[in-house]
């Protein structure tokens, strides 16, 4: 399976170029999905330590904030995206050094109470943040060149193709590296781990800090590519809908998170289209039905098509 | 009203006597949910949901039109008790039955699924505009409280009924639990499931027994609060946020201090809201942090053996 993945990456890559050219209004809508692909994928990582964070959307808001507070005066999309990453990066490590001694319910509460605590004080500082009106974000460039038009799209969307290809690496190498096998460990056995010398703590700081630099990147996609950041992007129902892409995709392999959020993506905008007023019932009933029906996610679907597949 | 904003003590007299009423409504829900994740060890997401479809079920029944005032307190209590004896005996039969064996993280989104079905059908079925029926704390009146030479009125369903039903509540449920048989059994179940169900304990009734008092609860904080606010949707968004943080800092399976707690983070939310009201929303969460940094495993949990 791992080695069948590159190739499926490459061709699902081609496979949204080709979408993206034949349908420009779905491009948009595959620029974002890739973006939460890239915090999903966040997600992932704690996911294998067993953990689950209901606020890693605080983290995809710092990203976006720090957008539309710096495009004005340095609208470069190649110094905002490392801009982005940094500081998510920062306050994750600081949140992380904190957080990572809590385990289970009490992980996934204090997360969720920090993004609660981040959307308020975006909400409720309008002087500084416009509140839930939000912030427009300043026109932006791409290595000095202006953005504008029809080109802007297809700048953010190979951005947001390029930031994902290069995180599905470094989360595949992540995932081999002894760092990264730990994390199971912490799932089925912590003390064992601390019994090989190995400090559980610091495992998961590690892939926590990695999933806030990866929902930061998210969230700077996002602003750059809307243009228009709200406290929203930090309310626990997007962190909780960044978990629900997880189990969508399944979190049995790297790609699934970014099969899962354009599935997830597709599926908000034809609900949305067909039934206005009960998208969010149609996601839940989808969702209840990949837990109860197909367990391994959109992923899980693939995988045993293709084991299948090679078995006749 | 403008003229006490001098005086920093009555203020904070204000402050305590709303938030008592504020804390009894948050201690009502987060019982129900901290009682549920105790017993079934699911954090049940659409608890809120059950909150909000209370308080929308006593406001539409309450509605009614022919109903006598003195009516319109049991009606609050008769729409909780049906919301909860409705949805709750459901939705643990047909779908968290199905997910007890499951990772934590399989049955947290399970309940977020629900917790999504159940806002948009709030609003298929109450609309989008804010409902509001105040008839309950109209009939009842208000009493005047003396502070500092001044009289204030206060609605006596904030001052009396609310912390009334909220201390009832609790020694009922406290009675429960340690007196009677049922009550010893859901205890029994909570504390090692594995040995309760050796003892011949049906662990499936007790399950579906306490989800459903569960809802009830969490209807009943609803069905409560509905006279005192306007409906809007997103109240059991914001319901259930503030009860995780209550239980997480009450730490898991405390009653009582799951009712200090409510107090505590009650009266800090009401504080916050005459002095510094733009930190009103943060409050809960500062409280929370601040207690789980000091104790892990919440005020009055008990600290858990290492798994080895």
């Amino acid at each position: 399976m791992r080695r069948a993945e590159p190739w499926l990456a490459l061709a699902g890559a081609l496979a949204l170029v080709a979408v993206a050219w034949a349908a420009p209004w779905l491009r948009f809508i595959l620029t974002l999905a890739l973006a939460k692909g890239i915090a999903v994928l966040g997600i992932l990582l704690l996911l294998r330590a067993g953990q689950v964070s209901f606020g890693h959307a605080m983290y995809a808001a710092v990203g976006a904030y720090v957008v539309a507070f710096a495009a004005p005066s340095m609208g470069d999309v190649l110094v905002l995206l490392p801009m982005a990453m940094l500081t998510a990066g920062a306050i994750g490590l600081v949140i992380g050094l904190f957080i990572t001694r809590y385990r289970e319910i009490f992980f996934s509460m204090l997360n969720l109470a920090l993004s609660m605590v981040l959307y308020s004080l975006l909400e409720k500082f309008y002087a500084i943040t416009k509140g839930s009106d939000g912030i427009r974000v300043a026109p932006l460039s791409i290595a000095g060149m202006p953005m504008d038009g029809p080109m802007a799209g297809w700048v953010m969307f190979g951005t947001a193709l390029t930031v994902a290809a290069c995180f599905w690496w470094v989360a595949r190498q992540y995932l081999i590296s002894p760092m990264g096998e730990a994390l199971a460990a912490i799932k089925t056995r912590e003390t064992r781990l601390e019994f090989l010398g190995v400090s559980a703590r610091g495992v998961l700081l590690v892939a926590y800090v990695l999933s806030a630099i990866m929902a930061g990147a998210a969230g700077a996609i996002i602003a750059m590519t809307s243009r228009h950041v709200t406290p929203l992007l930090a309310y626990w129902t997007s962190s909780g809908e960044l978990v629900f892409i997880a189990i969508l995709g399944g979190a049995g392999g790297v790609l699934g998170p970014f099969l899962g959020a354009v599935t997830y993506e597709l599926i908000r905008v034809y609900a949305a289209a067909a039934f206005a007023d009960i998208w969010q019932m149609a996601l839940g009933l989808a969702l209840l039905a990949v837990i109860l029906f197909a367990p391994g996610g959109v992923w899980g679907v693939i995988a045993g098509l293709l084991r299948r597949a090679r078995a006749t | 009203m403008i003229t006490w904003f001098d005086e920093n003590g009555l203020l904070l007299g204000l402050a305590l006597l709303d938030g008592l009423a504020y804390a009894a409504l948050v201690f009502m829900v987060s019982v129900g949910l901290n009682l549920v994740f105790g017993v079934l060890r699911v954090l049940n997401v659409a608890h809120g949901s059950f909150y909000a479809i209370g308080a929308y079920a006593a406001a539409s029944l309450g509605g009614m039109a022919g109903l006598p005032v003195w009516a319109s307190l049991p009606v609050l209590l008769l729409a909780a008790v049906l919301v909860g004896l409705v949805l709750g005996p459901v939705i643990e039969r047909i779908l968290l039955r199905r997910i007890y064996a499951e990772e934590p993280v399989i049955q947290l989104l399970v309940t977020f699924a629900l917790f999504m079905i159940l806002e948009d059908a709030q609003k298929l079925v109450w609309g989008v505009q804010p409902v509001s029926n105040d008839v309950a704390v109209r009939w009842l009146g208000t009493v005047d409280v003396p502070f500092a030479g001044d009289v204030i009125p206060f609605t006596k369903y904030q001052l009396f009924l609310l912390p009334g039903v909220a201390l009832a509540t609790l020694v009922g449920l406290a009675w429960f639990l340690r007196r009677t048989l049922t009550g010893r059994v859901i205890v029994a179940v909570t504390v090692d499931r594995e040995a309760a169900t050796a003892m011949g304990i049906d662990a499936k009734k007790v399950f579906l027994l306490t989800f459903t008092a569960g809802a009830v609860l969490a209807a009943l904080g609803g069905a409560l609060a509905s006279p005192t606010t306007s409906l809007v949707p997103g109240i059991g968004a914001q319901t259930i946020v503030l009860s995780f943080a209550v239980i997480a800092t009450a730490g898991l399976g405390q009653i009582e201090g799951a009712a200090l707690t409510a107090l505590l983070i009650g009266l800090g939310r009401s504080v916050a809201v005459y002095f510094a009201p733009e930190l009103e929303v943060v409050v809960p969460y500062i409280i929370m942090v601040a207690v789980l940094l000091v104790r892990p495993q919440g005020l009055f949990g008990a600290a858990e053996a290492r798994r080895v």
